[in-house]
């Protein structure tokens, strides 16, 4: 699913073909589009992100702060942190050994491997927590042996971290991916024609050249791991204090009817989103700039 | 495309390799193969049974119907949306573009809550619709709702870069040879489009059969009437019935790789008319 999560490289388009009366419509046209799609993209995605601050702050700051400070609120956010911590670098190794292999080697099946690489992202979330359950479940395949020694997985934090690692895991992969196979392999034959050794290759060749790709990737890994709700709702259990993320507290502050409270911690998670967004974009506006530099160059 | 090399001068090869394809296993593969392993232990009848129970047919038709009118509608307004930014200027244009990535950083969750409070009776969008007696939260509608939210992104980030990298000679000899701009964009434009736009349909549609956190909170979540198939996994892991849960989650596992060949297909076709890579 490459398209959508890839790293967007734009630039100013409009006035190429506002300037032209043969890539221009009536203005009747361009008024009636303009109003249709930034209607759309109000009703549909700004007035959700505008709801979920006014809705946090309805019953004033008082509420707000206390819903934050709750101790099960933050058991959550360390659980939420927790989950990015381990599953944000575990995805990251992956995506650069996978990269590098599929980008910088010919061999069979490489095509298929790709494809499997990205299956996570068209599994239900729901699914990907099942399997978990399937696997170390008290009725799954290694439920027994589990229990007789005492080790829990599901319902318990493993569980959680597994099952963000899941849904996490293609982000990197597929950032580097065709970036990687786009830069082809001669920079780094050539370090080697000289002498250097394997890690030297990538560490002086390869990472100046993906490290934007390669911080885009995380970032999109950071901002699902967090969020996260259909997988780790499937593993967690649900206990407070103990097996509660940020997006499962709010949850069942929502059910419990504390709608402001939900919101509060809600609005930390939109805030997030927002962070996230920020950080994209400034990664995408340097990508550009890199690239526009070494087309200069070349 | 290069053919294999006899030799390899870069190291790492096996390493990697080898890393990639056991850390794929141990994570994905092997836990995604115990839905199928699991599901063999029903026999074909009691499978039948449990996938075509009426409650749980009730859901399919909802999931199914509800996602492809949510891509419908994605790539219609997404097309739109996609246009006004490469085409158009106008004030806050890259507040727009950043903010149509939204629905991939905002968790379901959030985004969940956020509509079903949008569209509840006495919400911002709802109290407006009430009069008119249209219901959106807790209906199937609100299904929809939600459906599209996350999805938009999906037909935007697809057909934005090749609107980028059309050339304005295209339409100028098009209209150089007396289209009318609507022609010009039904058989000139279009064609350059389709696949795209096609390959964001099918992300969109994906990803919305598959949706769960946005989605439970709005729903309302009646049997037969706003209940979605991954949330009829749940009711059953939640009722122990593992073999239930399980068999549904093959189904909807089977079409899900078969939407992923369909994907993998037409971007390859985009990338053929269109000389991108990705």
């Amino acid at each position: 699913m490459a398209g959508a999560t890839s790293m967007h490289i734009g630039g100013d388009h409009a006035a190429r073909f506002e300037n032209k009366a043969a890539t221009r419509e009536t203005p009747l046209v361009k008024w009636t589009i303009l109003v249709l799609a930034l209607g759309f993209f109000a009703i549909f995605l700004l007035l959700p992100l505008v709801a979920v601050f006014v809705e946090a702050f309805r019953k004033g700051w008082e509420t707000y702060v206390t819903a934050l400070i709750d101790p099960d609120a933050w058991s959550a956010i360390k659980l939420t942190l927790l989950a990015a911590v381990i599953s944000v670098p575990l995805n990251l190794v992956f995506g650069v050994a996978a990269a590098w292999c599929i980008a910088k080697f010919e061999f069979r099946g490489k095509q298929l491997l790709i494809t499997l690489i990205d299956l996570p992202f068209s599994v239900s979330p729901v699914i990907a927590g099942l399997v978990f359950v399937l696997v170390f479940g008290a009725q799954g395949w290694f439920g027994s042996w589990l229990s007789e020694n005492d080790i829990k997985i599901i319902f318990a934090v493993p569980g959680i971290v597994l099952a963000t690692v899941f849904v996490t895991f293609p982000f990197v992969a597929r950032e580097l991916i065709p970036l990687m196979q786009a830069q082809g392999r001669d920079e780094e034959e050539a370090a080697v024609v000289l002498g250097a050794k394997g890690w030297q290759v990538f560490w002086h060749v390869t990472l100046p050249n993906i490290k934007w790709g390669l911080m885009y990737g995380v970032i999109l890994t950071n901002a699902r791991a967090m969020g996260e709700f259909g997988a780790v709702s499937v593993v967690s259990g649900h206990i407070r204090g103990q097996t509660n993320t940020l997006p499962l507290h709010v949850e069942i502050l929502y059910n419990e009817y504390m709608f402001s409270a939900a919101f509060a911690v809600a609005s930390l998670l939109a805030l997030l989103a927002l962070v996230t967004l920020v950080i994209k974009n400034w990664v995408e506006h340097q990508a550009a700039r890199s690239y526009r530099e070494t087309e200069q160059a070349s | 495309m290069s053919t294999a090399k006899s030799f390899r001068v870069l190291p790492g090869f096996k390493l990697t390799l080898g890393y990639t394809l056991g850390y794929m296993s141990l994570l994905i593969l092997i836990p995604l193969s115990a839905v199928f392993l699991k599901t063999f232990e029903l026999d074909w009848e009691r499978f039948i049974e449990v996938v075509t129970a009426p409650q749980v047919v009730a859901t399919y038709k909802l999931s199914f119907g509800a996602s492809l009118l949510a891509a419908a509608i994605n790539a219609v307004f997404g097309l739109l949306l996609a246009w006004a930014l490469v085409r158009y200027s106008f004030p806050g244009k890259k507040l727009v573009d950043a903010l149509v990535d939204l629905p991939f950083a905002l968790p379901t969750a959030v985004a969940g809550i956020a509509l079903t409070a949008l569209y509840a009776k006495n919400g911002w969008i709802g109290q407006y619709l009430e009069p008119f007696g249209i219901k959106v939260a807790f209906t199937p509608v609100g299904v929809l709702v939600a459906l599209v939210f996350i999805g938009l992104p999906f037909v935007v980030r697809t057909v934005q870069p090749i609107l980028e990298d059309l050339d304005t000679e295209l339409e100028e000899a098009a209209a150089s040879l007396g289209a009318q701009r609507w022609q010009t964009f039904r058989h000139v434009i279009l064609p350059i489009l389709l696949p795209a736009l096609l390959t964001g349909f099918a992300l969109a549609f994906a990803r919305a059969v598959g949706e769960y956190g946005s989605v439970i909170f709005i729903a309302g979540n009646l049997p037969y009437v706003s209940e979605i198939t991954p949330l009829m996994i749940i009711t059953r892991l939640e009722q122990y019935d593992y073999r239930g849960a399980t068999a549904i989650a093959s189904v909807m596992l089977i079409f899900s790789f078969i939407l992923l060949l369909i994907i993998n297909g037409l971007q390859a076709w985009t990338a053929k008319r269109t000389g991108r890579d990705r």
